[in-house]
């Protein structure tokens, strides 16, 4: 793919981000290209195999790596392996340019909240050269027990269902829990406590900081009729307000969207389990079935650089393949 | 002659309808016993992230089956996350409650909200 430089054409917001761009480069992003946001300027990159293009992507200062929905322990028709596949997404992450310095996993890590299944992944994570992993539950890892299990295992030290922040080179960074007590008919959910919570984590930050927010079900409306969507989101950006650069990184849908609005820029990942439909393309969100030899284009991990300064976050969207 | 035709053909008239009644009745009872349908258990599907029928009227004492036959784990818990709460159920398992008390039971799928149904018990 030859790389291409994006002026800004069209800045009807006024605020130098030339969103009818930033889409078209967006289409490219599931193929493995590298869309970076420079002060309000698109430049695409393509993302060979271990670069060996020669183009040379911006590094950032601090790299990191989504993953999510890894569902250990499904086995049915749309994916009989799910190991292999979270195994190939540990591949490609050992193979990325630059080594990413912690992963981030926003939830359902488990496909039954199984003691087995937690194990599997502990030990599959063990492998990649990055050792540090943050993560936050799914509905999935909740089933059973509210998620004692997954609190006991990857939540130590969080506080409620298991929210906490961090920071890494001058980013915040911010992991919501939207998948606990979950009400009949509703969305995903924050609660009082931890809104409360988050208010005061980010009550002194100063306003330069970058701000990386990371929960499993998407923080804005995508599609309410699947319940994609939570309920109280509104008040936590409202608590961002102030903040210049704001990632919001979610799974939950298995598949990868992206929405910037102001300071806000939203991002799901895919799954590296199974796919799932578009909104309203099907019936209902259940595993969405492709053709074996497709379904490894259809999964994949997210790629994260921030460079100091910079408005915002890099972000790379790359499948198994 | 005329009048033994019309009487004779009468008589055939209503051993024919006879005949078809208890038939039908026959029928009726097979197939009650084919589907094995007892009328203290009712059985409601998942399919498709729905619960079918959405609304089940039954009467006290009955009790409900759910089966699963999405394939993706559901749950089935009362509103009020007390009354019934099923373990989560995979691809084709079941789970039973026995409704004694008559009353509205509102019921959703924990691990996907916006799935919901109820139990009306007269």
């Amino acid at each position: 793919m030859a790389s291409t430089k994006d002026e800004i054409l069209f800045d009807h917001n006024h605020d130098g981000i030339d969103r009818r761009g930033f889409l078209r480069c967006m289409a490219w992003a599931g193929t493995g290209a590298v869309c970076v946001l420079n002060g309000g300027v698109l430049t695409s990159y393509a993302l060979g195999r271990g670069g060996e293009h020669g183009v040379k992507i911006p590094k950032g200062e601090l790299a990191f790596v989504q993953i999510s929905d890894s569902h250990m322990g499904f086995d049915k028709p749309a994916n009989p392996d799910v190991v292999a596949t979270f195994q190939a997404a540990i591949d490609k992450i050992n193979a990325l340019p630059v080594a990413p310095e912690f992963i981030l996993h926003t939830g359902d890590v488990s496909h039954l909240a199984k003691p087995a299944q937690f194990d599997n992944v502990e030990q599959l994570l063990k492998s990649p050269r990055t050792q540090d992993v943050f993560y936050v539950p799914g509905e999935h890892d909740l089933v059973g027990d509210d998620g004692q299990q997954f609190r006991e295992r990857f939540a130590k030290g969080t506080q409620g269902a298991g929210w906490y922040s961090f920071d890494k080179k001058g980013v915040h960074f911010v992991g919501l829990v939207n998948v606990a007590n979950l009400k009949a008919g509703g969305l995903g959910s924050l609660g009082t406590e931890q809104l409360e919570w988050l208010e005061k984590d980010v009550k002194h930050l100063k306003s330069s900081t970058p701000v990386v927010v990371f929960a499993h079900i998407p923080l804005w409306t995508v599609y309410p009729d699947w319940g994609w969507g939570t309920e109280d989101s509104a008040q936590a950006l409202g608590y961002l307000k102030k903040f210049g650069s704001v990632t919001v990184l979610n799974g939950h849908i298995h598949q990868t969207m992206q929405k910037v609005e102001g300071n806000v820029t939203f991002h799901t990942a895919c799954s590296t389990a199974f796919p799932q439909p578009k909104p309203g393309a099907a019936p209902s969100p259940g595993p969405m079935k492709v053709p074996a030899d497709q379904l490894r284009a259809i999964l994949g991990v997210t790629d994260v650089h921030y460079k100091k300064g910079e408005h915002a976050l890099a972000i790379t969207d790359s499948s198994l393949v | 002659m005329q009048r033994n035709t019309c009487v004779s053909s009468y008589r055939i008239a209503a051993r024919a309808a006879a005949l078809a009644i208890i038939g039908f009745s026959l029928l009726g009872f097979s197939e009650n016993a084919a589907a094995g349908q007892n009328p203290a258990i009712q059985q409601v599907t998942i399919d498709n992230f729905s619960f079918t029928p959405a609304t089940l009227t039954v009467p006290a004492g009955t009790e409900v089956t759910w089966i699963n036959h999405d394939d993706i784990p559901h749950t089935v818990v009362s509103d009020d996350k007390s009354t019934f709460k099923s373990r989560a159920l995979d691809t084709d398992e079941k789970f039973s409650f026995k409704f004694d008390k008559p009353g509205t039971y509102p019921y959703f799928c924990s691990i996907h909200p916006k799935m919901t149904a109820r139990i009306i018990v007269q």
